[in-house]
């Protein structure tokens, strides 16, 4: 029981790390007033550059940077329309994931002509875990060693960077200078520019960190977490992580907190497939993978809490002219 | 800058043209770097799409389902409303129509199955979209994220529903058996058979003349109505429309209503018009085909049918392209709906303050 516990939570981590990533960039973002539906797109694009990049040169760090490269692309598109055009925050993000989702097979077919996948990955092309010092030999010790050399050691790199991310967003958004003014334009950007800080440029740099991050989670999915790019591999993580952002209100620990419930969600309903629990029967997988949008729902609509999102959110800001 | 000044072939002319022919330039350059002739690519989509009688026939069926969601997305643009949740409405319409056929095949005819049919596909649509319509109208909860959370949703609900209770005995992917021939909905080339016309065999089905029969309703409805009337008000100015008495709540209620019964009608096209059993994923992505295909057709019916009918073209003669030419996956097509979104949605506003202030000056001149 209590290993079968262990094994899910494990599971749990790895499910949650790419949500992890893509709510915090979606943090930034609408902190700073761009709602940002794209967090699908740009993470289905890193992924692809990641696998991409990693198949042609070997190396999953260079995968990693193709990534970012490829998912702060799409960030700057969507900052374009939103920020210097005013386009509709929605539109955009729609546009973009339509593109990523025709793009990424349209050019995997030309490159690789596996039908739209990248060659499988191996050795250094992916990220590989990392074992702790004494997992191995601690192993048996009850409890503890349990703990320590299957839950917490024995992960690769992104998954631990993105635990990582959390706190230091916290520090980042509620700490520094940077973040007070990105809270600011999400805000009240008319007093952000009375101050006479550019409200345009506060948030091109929200949209280039929250490309960033999104390029980690797309890394994680197809050099991490499986080795290469499948067609639509994001798979509505991108949506997911969105609601665990409105979910966690916008605040970095709570976003954690229900990433990590709906990963686990995710890793139980794997589990539970075809088992029969005593006095309940069975569960039906669906069932516990819907849980997560319609506990965000139900939070939405203010019977479980009340999800406030930043005030100018989704609004163009317009300088006023004399 | 006042809009009155600007000639009206300008801004509902010119502009959309630029952005349209914009997204068809950056698509010719996805062609070139993927190494293809983007003009070679584009006889063989347009002779695929046009060329002859079949590929008219599965242009107008798959332009049948994006009549149906863009005028579903665009009822609710009307009135100032997102619907993303189009795809989800679209789906469970399906599976309202599919229940009726189900049930009703073997006893009743035609006659009676359609407008059942019809009319189920419809309300089960607008029942999935009275939730979102419900939370946004009176608690305040953002449409476009409660839709997409109900596209999750409705699709795992499939999953459920098809897996456990609809599934064909003795098979093992989740389809329903095939309905009796008397739930089927008539194919265009059968209709016109007996009239010695030879069309050619294609899904274009009775569907088409319902997404046609659905455009004159909604130009009747917005336009031509006291309810049309205040749907615009709302969406031009919520605020405004508060002061004239207008109760937007019901407004936004009803809206999403209809916007998600003319996405259910995908269902007929698709269940009872073509594959004729109850099965996954038959929505393949038009629900978010329609949003294109509304901001392409600038929200008028009219514009619709005709993004619907490029679209329709697009992914007929995508596949066509695709036989064609095997490097090129149809896939391509989604890229260059995406880009039709980007460039006359997102980025609309990009040539509209430099063009219309050069015909201001001239006009001041």
């Amino acid at each position: 029981m209590f290993e079968t516990l262990i094994l899910i939570l494990d599971a749990t981590l790895r499910v949650s790390t790419p949500l992890i990533l893509a709510a915090l960039a979606g943090l930034f973002s609408e902190r700073s007033g761009i709602v940002d539906i794209g967090l699908e797109g740009k993470m289905l694009a890193g992924a692809f550059a990641a696998a991409a990049a990693a198949a042609v040169f070997g190396s999953a760090w260079i995968g990693l940077l193709f990534a970012i490269a490829a998912s702060v692309s799409l960030a700057l598109i969507h900052g374009f329309a939103c920020i210097t055009h005013r386009g509709d925050h929605i539109v955009s993000g729609v546009a973009i994931n339509t593109i990523v989702a025709g793009l990424t097979v349209t050019l995997g077919l030309d490159w690789f002509d596996q039908g739209g996948q990248t060659p499988s990955l191996t050795g250094d092309a992916r990220f590989t875990p990392i074992t702790f010092p004494f997992a191995d030999q601690l192993a048996d010790v009850p409890v503890i060693g349990l703990i320590y050399s299957e839950l917490l050691s024995g992960h690769n790199i992104l998954v631990y960077l993105a635990f990582a991310m959390v706190p230091l967003t916290y520090w980042i958004v509620f700490k520094t200078r940077f973040g007070l003014r990105l809270r600011a334009v999400g805000e009240n950007p008319h007093a952000v520019d009375t101050a006479g800080i550019s409200v345009a440029l506060v948030r091109y740099r929200a949209v280039i960190i929250c490309g960033i991050l999104c390029g980690l989670a797309g890394a994680y999915l197809s050099t991490a977490h499986n080795a290469g790019f499948l067609k639509d591999m994001s798979a509505g993580k991108g949506y997911m992580a969105l609601a665990a952002l409105i979910f966690g209100k916008w605040r970095p620990i709570p976003v954690l907190c229900a990433c990590l419930l709906f990963g686990f969600l995710d890793a139980l309903a794997v589990r539970l497939q075809g088992v029969s629990l005593p006095g309940i029967g069975e569960v039906p997988v669906q069932a516990i993978e819907v849980l997560p949008y319609v506990l965000t729902v139900l939070l939405l609509a203010g019977f479980i809490g009340k999800a406030v999102g930043p005030k100018a959110i989704g609004k163009p800001y317009v300088k006023e002219r004399a | 800058m006042s809009q009155a000044k600007v000639p009206a072939w300008v801004s509902v002319g010119l502009i959309p043209l630029l952005n349209i022919l914009l997204a068809f330039l950056v698509s010719g350059l996805v062609f070139l770097a993927i190494g293809e002739d983007p003009i070679e690519a584009a006889g063989y989509l347009v002779y695929g799409a046009f060329g002859y009688d079949e590929g008219i026939g599965y242009t107008l069926y798959y332009a049948t389902n994006l009549i149906f969601t863009g005028l579903a997305v665009s009822v609710a643009f009307k009135a100032g409303l997102f619907n993303i949740g189009g795809e989800g409405q679209a789906y469970i319409g399906g599976l309202g129509v599919g229940l009726l056929c189900l049930w009703f095949d073997s006893s009743l005819p035609l006659l009676v199955i359609a407008p059942l049919a019809i009319i189920g596909g419809a309300l089960f649509g607008a029942a999935w979209a009275y939730i979102p319509a419900y939370l946004q109208a009176r608690r305040g909860s953002h449409i476009v994220i409660t839709t997409i959370m109900f596209n999750f949703i409705a699709s795992s609900l499939m999953v459920y529903l098809m897996v456990n209770w609809l599934k064909a005995e003795g098979v093992m992917s989740p389809i329903s058996r095939t309905f009796e021939e008397s739930a089927w909905l008539p194919y265009m080339h059968d209709i016109f058979a007996p009239f010695g016309f030879d069309i050619g065999d294609s899904p274009l089905n009775l569907a088409f003349v319902l997404a046609l029969l659905c455009c004159v309703f909604y130009w009747a409805l917005v336009w031509h109505t006291r309810w049309g009337y205040q749907l615009r008000t709302v969406g031009t100015n919520p605020t405004a429309a508060q002061y004239a008495g207008i109760d937007n709540a019901k407004v936004t209620i009803w809206v999403m209503l209809i916007s998600g019964g003319l996405a259910g009608l995908v269902g007929v096209n698709e269940i009872m018009g073509v594959n004729h059993n109850l099965l996954l994923n038959f929505t393949a992505g038009y629900g978010f085909a329609g949003i294109a295909v509304a901001l392409m057709g600038r929200n008028h019916p009219i514009g619709i049918v005709l993004a619907a009918m490029l679209f329709g073209a697009l992914y007929q003669g995508g596949a066509e392209l695709s036989f064609e030419i095997p490097t090129i996956t149809p896939e391509i097509v989604v890229v260059i709906q995406g880009l039709v979104i980007l460039f006359s949605g997102a980025l609309e506003n990009m040539f509209k303050g430099k063009i219309e202030g050069l015909f201001l000056r001239k006009a001041a001149a």
